[in-house]
């Protein structure tokens, strides 16, 4: 019978002192966290900082490419990166469900550890809480990080300006799909991976070595199609794509097909969108390139003059449509 | 290159391009009866390509558009029972009379649930044995055989708790009432490439030979798309209308005579509501007498309940190609896809949807 987390380990007594000792504290142990105090005492962060919270709810927990722990790391050190920040220290706080197979949950901290270890982060302070069987699925997990913000001005959706180019650092709707196809009910063989890496030593190499980022941001929920949405609407500026420029992987495209999803609006986890002036792109993408995480990068349109806050789609054809943000979930269609 | 990027190839598309503005005169008012068909147009860009001679009408062919409000409003009673509903996703957001929509159903605590087939439903109730499962069948001839399959299966193992609501609609008896309406005048049909898989070319055939509309099924790539217009162009041109299968990789002539079998031995044609058409003779399918265990409508004593027409929604005029969707005086304005007013707007395969989502 594997050992399961029961409510007692929520108690906040003997219980709960175990389950901090003999799992967290073993696997995060820092000198932050090893104080034990109500909260972490930070004395080495000066100047602008950036910070960022996000809560983990992902099912399956372990999906190909990742799990949930990771995913709960890379999510928040990408955030707290995409201000132009050196991330530096993340809580953490889990609220578990009873009956979560303890291996699991140590498989899950584990790949926490490894995730902050590769992102450089320390992780200083945390929570658990234990509810009853049903009220969550499996396991949440909230982050929050805060890092040293390095770029100046740093950059912000509200930056791009007419004649940017707009990159992204690889292919996308990776995850997305690597979640779709283990989800029960719609599971489907498929080799792709989710793409949920620590983007924080590459936007750093990117504000030290180019400069002058305007905007940085991650297409994660809503995918690449929503975040240029987003961005569009906060710099009121129009951002003409060219569809045949966005790297999307041929075993995605297919899935996609398959379900009737768009990979555009895929999520994705281990990706960003860079815009700069286009005179910097080609250095930006040579980084980009040189860098594990960004292999795949590629220039995929402008931003143009037009002050309506709109991305224009230029498809393979040589035709021009809206792509608008996505309204609710996309669900796979009927026929 | 793949068989399929040929169909996307930009050149090849670019040439046919070329020969539609060389064999077109005069207007030409094309309708894809197929949902799929208007995303599709919009999504390669193709819209802004063609010249503005083609008329582009959108048709009866999304399955959730022609949903009856009367329906709607039948499967939202059902739900309040004390049962689980299974539905497909793209169902949960289109709103019945008042406003409401499963998903508001459902945060009120009714029990429902997305499934990805119909065989997912049946599992649902082999999971719960101590409740009962209703299957949403709302589809066309595309999804009905595999609801039938999943019935068979469900009579074969003697499974006790599950049942389907059957709204299926067929789309030659709909062709036909719009053939046969005056007021709707098409020069040409795209015709349904999914439906097309499981009917095969047979039963469009009086399009051609009673009503003279040039027609064509048609896949989903933006090449298959413009051969089928130049096709249908070049039958007007030429006077003679015939009904031709430009999708043979994916639809045989003759259908799929098993999936086709399947399906009549479950359901018998019934007429059926049309969003829009109102009653079409023989155009749904209702669950068989031999398994009607199986038949929600019969097992939860469901009839259509009368509903107040949704006031101001042109659905129904969209869905017969006699405005198009920006011409509904609540498109994107009162009536959006965060707050739709009709089903058209909610949709993936809905014209409204398609308009909002996509045009420039």
């Amino acid at each position: 019978m594997p050992e399961r987390i029961i409510l007692d380990y929520g108690s906040g007594g003997k219980a709960s002192q175990r389950l901090i000792k003999n799992l967290f504290m073993k696997h995060f142990a820092n000198p932050g966290l090893n104080r034990m105090d109500d909260a972490a005492l930070i004395l080495d962060l000066q100047g602008p900082l950036s910070m960022s919270t996000d809560t983990f709810t992902v099912d399956p927990v372990f999906f190909p490419g990742g799990d949930i722990g990771s995913l709960a790391v890379h999510g928040t050190v990408n955030d707290v990166a995409m201000l132009g920040a050196v991330p530096k220290y993340i809580s953490c706080a889990f609220i578990l469900e009873e009956g979560l197979v303890m291996d699991d949950l140590e498989r899950i901290v584990q790949s926490m550890a490894r995730a902050s270890s590769h992102a450089g982060v320390q992780i200083i302070t945390g929570d658990t809480k234990v509810v009853p069987r049903g009220a969550v699925d499996k396991i949440f997990i909230n982050t929050t990080g805060i890092g040293l913000v390095v770029a100046d001005p740093a950059p912000s959706g509200h930056r791009a300006e007419p004649g940017d180019a707009i990159l992204i650092s690889g292919s996308m709707g990776d995850h997305g799909l690597a979640i779709l196809s283990h989800r029960q009910g719609i599971a489907f063989e498929t080799d792709v991976l989710s793409d949920s890496q620590a983007l924080n030593h590459l936007i750093l190499r990117l504000i030290r070595e180019v400069g002058d980022i305007h905007v940085l941001r991650d297409p994660t929920r809503g995918g690449l199609a929503t975040t240029l949405n987003e961005i569009a609407q906060q710099s009121d500026l129009e951002f003409i794509i060219d569809q045949e420029l966005i790297p999307i992987k041929e075993a995605v495209e297919g899935g996609c097909s398959f379900l009737g999803l768009d990979p555009l609006y895929l999520a994705n986890e281990g990706k960003f969108i860079c815009i700069l002036p286009e005179s910097l792109a080609t250095k930006a993408l040579d980084i980009m390139r040189n860098d594990p995480a960004g292999q795949d990068a590629a220039f995929i349109g402008r931003v143009a003059e037009g002050r309506n806050g709109k991305v224009v789609l230029k498809t393979a054809l040589g035709g021009h449509r809206l792509l608008d943000m996505l309204e609710g979930e996309q669900l796979p269609r009927i026929c | 290159m793949n068989l399929l990027n040929k169909f996307k190839d930009p050149e090849l598309c670019l040439n046919i391009l070329d020969q539609i503005k060389s064999e077109i005169q005069g207007e030409f008012r094309f309708m894809e009866v197929c949902g799929t068909h208007t995303v599709a147009i919009f999504q390669s860009g193709i819209r802004t390509l063609l010249p503005e001679s083609i008329i582009h009408v959108s048709g009866p062919g999304c399955p959730v558009c022609v949903t009856h409000d009367r329906e709607i409003a039948s499967y939202l009673a059902l739900a309040e029972k004390d049962l689980i509903l299974a539905t497909f996703g793209d169902l949960i957001k289109v709103p019945g009379p008042g406003g409401k929509n499963l998903k508001a159903a459902q945060a009120e605590g009714a029990r429902i649930k997305i499934v990805y087939s119909a065989f997912d439903a049946l599992k649902l109730a082999l999971d719960h044995p101590q409740d009962k499962v209703v299957f949403l069948g709302v589809g066309f001839e595309t999804t009905a055989p595999t609801v039938a399959a999943t019935i068979k299966m469900a009579a074969e193992q003697g499974v006790r708790n599950f049942s389907v609501l059957s709204f299926h609609k067929l789309v030659p008896p709909a062709l036909k009432a719009l053939a046969a309406d005056r007021d709707i005048q098409v020069d040409g049909l795209l015709l349904p490439g999914h439906v097309s898989t499981i009917i095969g070319l047979e039963p469009y055939r009086f399009l051609a030979e009673e009503y003279q509309v040039p027609s064509v099924i048609g896949g989903f790539e933006p090449l298959d798309i413009l051969q089928a217009i130049l096709i249908m162009i070049k039958q007007k041109n030429k006077g003679r209308p015939e009904v031709v299968n430009n999708y043979k990789r994916v639809v045989p002539d003759q259908g799929n005579a098993k999936a086709i079998e399947t399906m009549y031995e479950v359901f018998r044609p019934a007429d059926a509501l049309w969003r829009g058409l109102g009653i079409i003779p023989g155009s749904g399918l209702a669950v068989a007498q031999r398994y009607e265990q199986f038949d929600a409508a019969l097992v939860f004593d469901q009839e259509l309940p009368q509903v107040d027409e949704i006031p101001g929604c042109k659905c129904g005029e969209v869905l017969k190609g006699l405005i198009s969707p920006d011409q509904c005086p609540l498109f994107s304005t009162r009536c959006t896809p965060a707050n739709p007013v009709g089903p058209c707007m909610v949709s993936t395969e809905g014209s409204c949807a398609a308009y909002h989502k996509y045009r420039l």
